[in-house]
């Protein structure tokens, strides 16, 4: 059934068509809308979940980690602030191998103070050991909610899916909900697993030499888990009709300039490809849709072609620059040399526009090779 | 006539915590898990932050406990046994205990944010803080459990504790929670029969068992249960139970012995001087009269 939603709202339907077991939220600009929703569906029986009104987003997280270790299906929402304070829970809810699902409503984090869109809140969680994806299109954000069920039950680690503030979670947009028979069909009951169980009692969490071990297995099924996010849009696609991959090219087979983002970004940077593809300048537009597992073959494949890369981020490393762009040139390193010109652009929600994805693309067919990191958009 | 029926309460036979566990001798903390997990029986999940009772409970692949375990972060105690609670409530498990375990830094300190809100919350739970007084398993460092007058690694003489050990149960009686008791290792039958008493209830249970720790109270191990009883004895550490954050009931064992003799037995109090027992004995006096009034 076709709804006019907002981003956030197309988190609380998925999560809803989920059948999450267990709720626990602590609101916070951008987020709020998603678990206000959540707790009228509580309210209303629509949805058979425990919601746990917590005092802290580090509680919420806690909450998550103890009620999936007891085996339910669970859910919490973030952003910025929020998710800084999870942070030690990130690493022990994927030391623990659990399949907890999290929106994270993209904010810039503070200080100064600032409540727009900015990737660095998740990308500073990058070492935590969770699966991270960001979207671009309330569609797609109520498709990967579903879908990081459904890989992370497989693969027994974590899943944050990303949507930037307000430029996604508050904008309206026509999004297809499948009817709740379809999406059971897709999405059965959690597989059982080990968990807390009387019957059977195991400590979870205990001391151990054995650390490394429990890494490299966690290594392991993260490498898996990108075969895992391609056999489940597969899946997917066969069920609903819409696939996404892992990364996303827009008319990459024979552009020289192709531009790297992630996100919402990448909508404004097709515009502006197609402009200039009008003019006979060749520009393609690669949208890296999971960045962790980081689908670094995948993009080197995109990428093959093309005889420069700029890479946009909204989000920043003091002291490095652009957090795709490390990535990005770390996946290439030992490849065939190609320039990578790095952007920053969009910190704290700043309006990037089709004029300022043409001056990126100018600039880096100008510049004959690329020379640190340029920012787009400062104010006078 | 069988044993059971010879003694006045008899303390159920199951041990849920094996022997060969980890702790010192004459942990006062070991006695108070194990009694409190014969007051609950086997079906109850317990949630264990770092502590002393997390070493206790496991090196992997082993654990000392017969009933499932989750080690969580130190400030996470009650919402993780929250956490379970939603879980089993979701699933149809209505009839599984859930036990939160920690110390006293785990409870005052660090955890207070998420016990408080648990509280708030009436979250169907028991929280059980066994009190030695100071963050025992990082190697004696003071809390805000540790009373005053007390040497700490981080409390070194002649800087001793100088401000008194915050009253946990008044914080908690201020969430007008169904049960909050004191308990003891010094009194088996009082500590489980508290135990079989919240278990009877719904929301939230929190207890509070005094657990003398020899290596960081600095006294020989075999005095652990002589110096628990001295602690209700002399009227530091008093028994009692607050119903619904306003009945009181105080125990019967009334203080009868100076301070004095509770603490000339521990090496942690040897800098105070008779004005310091004076002065702490006017507390305890007045603390007294405070109960006896609530309990009236």
């Amino acid at each position: 059934m076709k709804k006019v939603i907002s981003g956030n709202q197309s988190v609380s339907h998925a999560v809803l068509a989920a059948k999450a077991q267990v709720i626990a939220a602590y609101p916070i600009t951008p987020q709020s809308s998603i678990v206000e929703m959540l707790a009228g569906f509580c309210a209303d029986g629509k949805l058979q979940a425990k919601f746990i009104n917590v005092e802290s987003e580090h509680s919420a997280m806690a909450a998550c980690i103890s009620a999936s270790v007891t085996g339910a299906r669970t859910f919490t929402a973030t952003s910025s602030q929020g998710l800084a304070l999870m942070h030690e829970l990130l690493h022990y809810a994927s030391g623990l191998r659990l399949p907890i699902v999290m929106a994270n409503v993209n904010r810039a984090l503070g200080s100064p103070f600032n409540l727009k869109a900015d990737l660095s809140d998740s990308l500073s969680q990058r070492d935590t050991g969770w699966l991270q994806f960001y979207c671009e299109s309330g569609q797609e954000v109520f498709d990967t909610i579903i879908q990081a069920y459904w890989i992370s039950e497989q693969v027994l680690l974590p899943a944050m899916v990303n949507l930037e503030g307000f430029i996604l979670s508050h904008t309206y947009e026509i999004v297809d909900v499948p009817e709740q028979r379809e999406i059971d069909h897709f999405l059965p009951p959690s597989l059982p697993r080990d968990c807390l169980d009387v019957e059977n009692p195991c400590l979870f969490g205990g001391t151990t030499d054995f650390y490394i071990n429990f890494r490299y297995k966690m290594h392991e099924e993260m490498q898996r888990a990108k075969v895992v996010c391609q056999e489940c849009d597969a899946h997917f696609q066969r069920a609903f009709g819409r696939s996404y991959g892992l990364i996303q090219p827009h008319r990459c087979e024979d552009a020289d300039l192709i531009l790297v983002t992630a996100g919402t970004l990448a909508g404004t940077c097709c515009v502006a490809a197609d402009q200039y593809r009008e003019r006979g300048v060749k520009v393609g537009v690669l949208r890296v849709r999971l960045f962790r597992p980081f689908p670094g073959e995948e993009i080197c494949c995109a990428l093959r072609n093309a005889r420069k890369v700029a890479v946009i981020d909204r989000d920043f490393s003091p002291g490095c620059g652009g957090i795709f762009a490390q990535e990005i040139k770390s996946v290439l390193q030992g490849k065939d040399p190609l320039p990578v010109y790095e952007f920053i652009a969009g910190l704290g929600g700043k309006d990037v526009t089709d004029e300022d994805i043409g001056r990126v693309i100018d600039q880096t067919y100008q510049t004959p090779e690329p020379g640190g990191v340029t920012w787009i958009g400062l104010l006078k | 006539m069988d044993r059971a029926a010879q003694v006045k309460f008899p303390i159920p036979e199951e041990e849920l915590l094996y022997s060969g566990h980890t702790a010192c001798p004459g942990c006062g903390a070991a006695l108070a898990l194990k009694y409190v997990l014969k007051g609950l029986g086997p079906r109850t999940i317990i949630v264990i932050p770092p502590s002393c009772a997390g070493t206790i409970s496991a090196p992997f692949p082993f654990s000392s406990l017969k009933i499932p375990v989750l080690r969580i972060p130190f400030e996470t105690t009650a919402i993780s046994a929250s956490g379970i609670r939603a879980a089993l409530d979701a699933m149809g498990k209505t009839d599984i205990h859930v036990l939160g375990w920690a110390g006293d830094g785990g409870t005052y300190d660090i955890g207070l944010q998420a016990l408080s809100a648990a509280a708030e919350r009436n979250d169907n739970i028991l929280y059980v803080c066994y009190d030695n007084e100071a963050y025992m398993n990082t190697g004696i460092q003071r809390s805000s459990a540790t009373p005053e007058g007390t040497w700490t690694t981080t409390t070194p003489s002649p800087y001793v504790k100088d401000t008194p050990k915050k009253d946990i149960v008044r914080i908690m009686a201020a969430h007008k929670i169904p049960y909050i008791a004191t308990a003891s290792i010094g009194y088996p039958p009082d500590l489980i029969k508290k135990v079989e008493k919240a278990k009877q209830k719904a929301g939230t249970k929190f207890i509070l068992i005094f657990s003398p720790c020899p290596t960081g109270w600095r006294y020989s191990s075999e005095l652990t249960i002589k110096i628990a009883r001295l602690a209700t004895e002399t009227g530091i550490f008093p028994l009692y139970e607050v119903e619904d954050g306003e009945k009181y009931h105080l125990g019967k064992k009334r203080p009868e012995k100076p301070l004095k003799e509770y603490f000339s037995l521990q090496g942690r109090f040897r800098t105070m001087k008779e004005e310091d027992f004076r002065r702490v004995e006017q507390k305890v006096r007045k603390e007294q009269e405070y109960l006896a009034r609530m309990a009236r």
